[in-house]
């Protein structure tokens, strides 16, 4: 089949492309770019289907480098289909899947497993993050070399730390056989210890335990030092706080090998969310202040931080619907993460290119995923198409994802994915769903 | 003088009217409790659930008694007897709570936030006896009542709170009411028990009680939980008692007519001495006296008061 995406603004952040371009594909390979004319006549091309995006931005498809899909274990939660499902409805083309699943992602067959259930659904590409731990139990290197093979692109015990800082030494170099990238969940447990939210004037007020900044923070610092003895990948998850932003900008300016994310929900909301007791703000690490949204922005602007990830957590009424101390921690994040991130945009912190960057260039050059991230004649076409101008209101009911637990819901956003493409094929189409 | 509200979650949000209308409403049921037939039939038919998730005496027994005194019948459930150790949750075992029509119910917690959830599923009035770390606010109320009836005014009282605010629903209802009463509220206590950002709410803090002994109207005693010390907040109890307790020694620095108040249960001998706890300047039975008449107070307003 051969497609034509005609008349977009095409903003390609890694080839510093901003431009309007007409974009032919055949059999799932980008075959030219060219600078778009409205005089051209379309009676030559009549073999291409047509996907008219004069009013639409066109960009290498988004990649979620940050998500939980839940299966095998918690299908209750999320399955890998409606995992995929809500991501590409959200734009993502790619996700990346964390290890905490029943059982533990810490092997090759549960990373070839999540595999075959993504081939099956055939929606977003599914790329698995391993266990930096067997069993996450922070005592035991898992099996990185075998993992690497079936496909795993990274490693992480997110959702814990690594508190053993000997064994964090040990998988940063053992990591460095396989050429992954070492995720780090930073959180010091004994100062987060019992902690729900922040630690804060809210936290005061409420009553309720807080976790400092600095939980964080030592252990950015911690893994940070240990990424210089070991010269090894390290990659700082769901970055937070001011603070953090601080320590990463001067390892980044002293040249070691660290990169960082960010997820939407730290510059979208601060720690206010949560009074009232509301669970649906309760997320680890927690919602802070307007300083550190501030300076989360400032280092996405700046390039301390590469990459926006959703850390897309579901859960079920089960683990919401009760006391505050009780709740699971997580937010669901694939649906609104690039309309949350152009809010930035609308704003005027961040530009397009900038914007995108942290969905494209930013998380494949983290992973190291060949094809994405960046268009390439004769490569792979995965795209998104943006309608910038679409106002729409958050409905958690209306959420291709299983669960519902968004803090969003109700909220007036302008901007989201109309259309996703992976390998050529529409694997979503809000224009069109005939068409998917 | 009006009090229109359905359930009593906190102190916030409470205004200074409201309070005032609770507090003289106490002033007035306080005297049924000094008859030799001790019960009115205000509450004739109706039921009051006194839910308690955390073990509690004196709150639990001065909600029991506030309620029979205007002849409510009472049920009482407690943390051991709930289905909740079974494994309910609180939601269903409020619903199930509620499916028995009660008209109030009165929980206590170990976790802050539960008495707002439990608001959002049922219809009947909650009472909140304590939720985690959160509120106290039926210990607030009584504690304003027996401050005003001690020193006939809040307006500018100066109250110094001493000890584990951290972990104390009582001293964050207190501030909380202190302030919308226009009070000046003081605490003390080793920087490991004081939460941070206090200041910005208008309440000075210092970590020796020393510093604010002299000017303070009001010293309020916090109970200080022996198991803060495995969580690395105090070094001893000897030390405790010696740096932050009230003992002679320090109460001679205070005012000559000081009122010193304590929410118990105490912990003699560690944050307030015996010569002090039974001391002229205690009020800490009065307060117990005044809880009944506050909890009646706030049983008669949200079940309908003057509005019947």
């Amino acid at each position: 089949m051969k497609i034509l995406i005609k008349g977009g603004r095409l903003i390609d952040p890694a080839n510093q492309i901003d431009d309007r371009m007409d974009i032919y594909i055949q059999n799932g390979k980008i075959r030219a770019l060219q600078t778009s004319s409205p005089k051209r006549s379309l009676k030559d091309l009549t073999e291409y289907v047509l996907i008219p995006a004069d009013d639409l931005i066109v960009t290498p498809a988004l990649i979620d480098m940050h998500t939980h899909l839940r299966e095998p274990g918690q299908e209750y939660k999320e399955t890998i289909l409606t995992g995929v499902q809500a991501a590409v409805a959200g734009g993502f083309g790619a996700v990346a899947c964390m290890p905490n699943t029943m059982p533990v992602n810490d092997n090759q067959s549960v990373c070839s497993y999540i595999l075959s259930k993504a081939r099956e659904a055939r929606l977003a590409r599914v790329f698995p993050i391993g266990a930096i731990s067997m069993g996450l139990a922070g005592e035991s290197l898992s099996e990185f070399g075998e993992m690497k093979e079936s496909g795993a692109v990274g490693f992480s015990d997110d959702g814990r730390p690594v508190m053993n800082a000997q064994l964090m030494r040990r998988a940063l170099e053992y990591a460095k056989t396989f050429g992954l990238p070492l995720i780090a969940h930073c959180e010091d447990l004994h100062l987060s210890q019992d902690g729900v939210m922040n630690e804060g004037p809210t936290s005061t007020w409420l009553g309720l335990r807080g976790v400092p900044a600095a939980a964080e923070e030592v252990m950015v610092q911690r893994d940070i030092q240990l990424c210089q003895l070991t010269e090894s990948r390290l990659h700082i998850a769901h970055v937070s706080t001011a603070g953090s932003v601080q320590i990463i900008r001067e390892a980044k300016k002293r040249g070691l090998p660290v990169t960082a994310e960010t997820a939407p929900h730290y510059f979208s909301l601060t720690e206010e969310a949560v009074v009232g007791f509301d669970t649906l703000a309760k997320v680890n690490p927690p919602l802070r202040t307007r300083e550190d949204q501030q300076a989360l922005v400032k280092g996405l602007r700046d390039g301390t931080i590469d990459a926006i990830a959703s850390d897309h957590a579901p859960h079920s009424p089960l683990e919401k619907e009760v006391e505050f101390d009780r709740a699971a921690s997580g937010l669901i994040g694939l649906e609104t993460a690039l309309p949350l991130t152009l809010q930035l945009v609308h704003k005027g912190a961040l530009t397009w290119a900038q914007a995108l960057a942290k969905f494209t260039v930013g998380p494949a050059g983290v992973l190291g995923l060949e094809g994405w991230g960046r268009l390439r004649i004769e490569g792979p076409a995965h795209l998104t198409l943006i309608d910038p101008a679409l106002e729409f209101e958050v409905d958690v009911q209306k959420f291709r994802s299983k669960s519902r637990n968004s803090p969003f819901h109700g909220q007036r956003l302008k901007g989201k994915a109309v259309l996703t493409m992976v390998d050529g094929r529409v694997v979503y189409n809000h224009l069109n769903p005939n068409l998917e | 003088m009006s009090f229109s509200r359905h359930h009593l979650l906190g102190m916030k949000g409470l205004t200074r009217e409201e309070i005032e209308v609770i507090l003289t409403t106490a002033e007035s049921l306080k005297e049924i409790s000094f008859r030799d037939i001790k019960k009115v039939p205000t509450l004739r038919g109706k039921t009051v659930v006194n839910f308690f998730h955390e073990a509690s005496t004196r709150t639990r027994t001065s909600f029991e008694i506030a309620a029979k005194r205007l002849s409510a019948d009472t049920v009482s459930l407690s943390a051991g007897s709930s289905s909740l150790v079974k494994g309910e949750t609180l939601i269903d075992t409020g619903r199930n709570l509620e499916a028995m029509n009660p008209d109030v119910i009165v929980i206590r917690h170990s976790m802050g936030g539960a008495p707002h959830l439990l608001s959002r599923f049922i219809r009947a009035s909650i009472i909140n006896a304590g939720d985690g770390l959160h509120e106290h606010p039926t210990q607030a109320l009584l504690d304003l009542m027996t401050m005003r009836e001690k020193k006939g005014h809040l307006q500018g009282l100066q109250v110094l709170i001493v000890g584990d605010v951290t972990h104390s629903r009582v001293a964050r209802s207190n501030m909380i009411g202190l302030k919308t009463m226009g009070a000046q509220v003081m605490v003390a206590g080793p920087p490991t028990m004081i939460p941070p950002h206090l200041e910005a709410y208008g309440v000075e803090v210092g970590y020796r009680l020393e510093e604010f002994l002299p000017r303070a109207d009001v010293i309020m005693m916090l109970r200080l939980q022996l198991e803060r010390q495995q969580q690395m907040l105090f070094p001893s109890l000897r030390e405790y008692s010696r740096f932050f307790g009230l003992h002679p020694g320090n109460v001679r620095k205070a005012r000559k007519d000081v009122i010193i108040m304590h929410p118990g249960p105490l912990n003699r001998g560690v944050e307030i001495h015996p010569e002090v706890a039974d001391g002229p300047y205690s009020v800490i039975l009065d307060q117990v006296t005044n809880g009944v008449a506050v909890r009646m107070a706030l049983l008669y307003l949200l079940l309908g008061g003057e509005k019947k």
